[in-house]
């Protein structure tokens, strides 16, 4: 008599679940970066990764992606474990990916930059939809990408993974050198994929931004996990966390 | 009799006509080591022997299949670009792990075998293919007799350039193309199956080299060494031309045809060493080649 009715919340919670790290080591060549990272993520939560450069956070992304040298562990997305998977194959579990540097093509104008990922999915915001939440490309849309400022390079670096239908986010230090004007409306623009129900992973160095935004946080130091905040620890564990990240 | 600086126009338009035929073909065959280079990054030392493979497609085909010259020009660069993606899939992706040079030693080994080969079979002196009869012949333009056939070649060539070109900057698949140039690793990020480009990217490159070699056919004697002699050239071209752009490898090509086939007219002891000093010259004043981008 037990099926249905056990099984049913043990479903709900997989479904819950949109990503899943488990004893994730990765390396580059012959230098071992992370060391066992465990974490989750549920549906529609934004996490942070928070840590001192070089803890392993990007590498982390990076993984997920199959972007590494060699991987070990698991890493379950969507309910696929994905370690054995070709890199290409990745996105189209419908992951969006935002690099450090941002990946803006030169050799391609803003127009073909924003059409450039392949639609991984269905159900991806309309070019309508993204020129409307960033006007500021729409008027720059027959220029050369990388002629385009640092802010907007980021606008655009966002904008051309939330066209393909892309239900989970992995940004890397997206406010990295960005005036404060413009961070503030990153802010506004991670609000609204929230409200849209897209799953977000930060890797973040300003943590003033992050803060109010995130569900948790996960604190990297050597390539590990080693401690996991949530939104409601937060105010309490500040100064702990302050210092941990040497701000 | 028009004079132009002391030349009979019809010499100096009959030397700049096969200066541009002869250019269309640099273009043509520097534009497919642009495309390879850009993605593979690889300097595709095979080109020449793919060119030659092209035309001794072509006489082969004709001689025992009975494949006449257009239908030729269609199914030759399909065959030998198949023959590229095999090469690309079985030889060539073993070794893109390791420095690029090896890809090149690799490509120069396989068009020494391609040659050696064939001069085992067919001799050196190469085989004659005949012209199309719809394009034997000449127009005579009144101030130059232009035979039909090198007229076809530039306009073919040169149709052919533009297509790859428009191929290239105003389709999505260039835009892939031209992304996976830039950083072919986040491309496989956005889920671009990059292998795959890859290995097309490399035919492409192939079926253009053998496009041009049955052009080349009826013009050049059809011979296992044809396309060593000219990759030299191209390779110069190349240089000349920087590896940054498409229109770039186009109008260096033509432009160095144009120099080769003046320099004929004015001062025929240089004609075949010319394209050399002007690369001499450009790497000097902008080593990047005249297209380039600046690294």
């Amino acid at each position: 008599m037990m099926t249905a009715e056990a099984q049913a919340p043990i479903e709900n919670m997989q479904n819950l679940e949109m990503l899943r790290v488990q004893d994730l080591h990765a390396f580059y060549g012959e230098s071992h970066i992370l060391h066992g990272v465990n974490f989750d993520v549920k549906r529609g939560e934004l996490v942070t990764l928070l840590g001192r450069n070089g803890a392993g956070r990007s590498t982390t992304l990076k993984s997920i992606m199959n972007m590494v040298g060699r991987r070990t562990g698991s890493i379950v997305i969507n309910g696929n474990e994905t370690l054995t998977m070709k890199p290409h194959h990745i996105p189209r579990l419908g992951v969006g990916y935002c690099p450090e540097e941002r990946g803006i093509f030169a050799s391609l104008d803003v127009h073909e930059n924003l059409l450039l990922p392949p639609t991984v999915r269905s159900g991806g915001m309309s070019l309508d939809e993204i020129y409307a939440m960033f006007p500021n490309l729409y008027e720059r849309r027959r220029s050369q990408g990388t002629r385009l400022s640092g802010g907007e390079q980021q606008m655009l670096a966002m904008a051309r993974i939330l066209r393909t239908g892309a239900r989970m986010l992995l940004l890397d230090e997206i406010t990295e050198g960005l005036a404060p004007v413009i961070v503030q409306k990153l802010a506004e623009v991670l609000v609204q994929l929230k409200e849209r129900g897209m799953t977000i992973v930060l890797v973040e160095q300003n943590f003033r931004f992050a803060a109010p935004l995130a569900d948790r946080h996960f604190v990297m130091d050597h390539g590990q996990i080693v401690e996991e905040i949530s939104a409601a620890q937060l105010p309490s564990r500040r100064e702990h966390l302050n210092s941990m990240l040497g701000v | 009799m028009t004079m132009i600086f002391g030349v009979p126009l019809a010499v100096f338009m009959g030397q700049l006509t096969l200066g541009l035929v002869n250019g269309a073909f640099y273009a043509l065959l520097s534009l497919g080591l642009a495309v390879i280079f850009g993605l593979l990054k690889i300097v595709n030392f095979a080109h020449g022997a793919q060119y030659m493979l092209g035309a001794f497609a072509a006489l082969l085909g004709f001689r025992y299949l009975g494949i006449n010259y257009w239908l030729a020009l269609l199914l030759v660069p399909l065959v030998v670009g198949a023959f590229g993606v095999l090469l690309e899939r079985f030889l060539l992706r073993r070794i893109a792990h390791l420095d690029h040079l090896y890809g090149l030693l690799l490509t120069f080994g396989l068009a020494l075998i391609f040659e050696g080969t064939l001069v085992n079979f067919f001799g050196v002196s190469g085989a004659r293919y005949a012209t199309p009869e719809i394009l034997q012949g000449g127009l005579n333009l009144g101030f130059m007799f232009l035979p039909t056939y090198r007229a076809w070649v530039l306009v073919a060539a040169l149709a052919m350039c533009l297509f790859t070109w428009f191929m290239i900057e105003r389709t999505r698949l260039g835009a892939y193309l031209r992304a996976g140039t830039e950083n072919s690793q986040l491309m496989q990020a956005f889920g671009v199956n990059v292998p795959l480009l890859i290995t097309l990217t490399y035919g492409f490159g192939v079926a253009l080299a053998a496009f041009a070699g049955v052009l080349a056919a009826p013009l050049y004697p059809v011979s296992p060494t044809m396309g060593s002699s000219l990759l030299i050239v191209v390779f110069a071209v190349v240089v000349i031309g920087g590896m940054g752009s498409i229109l770039g490898a186009i109008i260096t090509g033509l432009a160095m045809g144009i120099i080769e086939g003046l320099t004929k007219v004015y001062y025929p002891e240089a004609s075949n060493t010319v394209i050399f000093f002007v690369m001499i010259v450009v790497l000097m004043l902008r080593p990047v080649g005249l297209f380039g981008k600046e690294a």
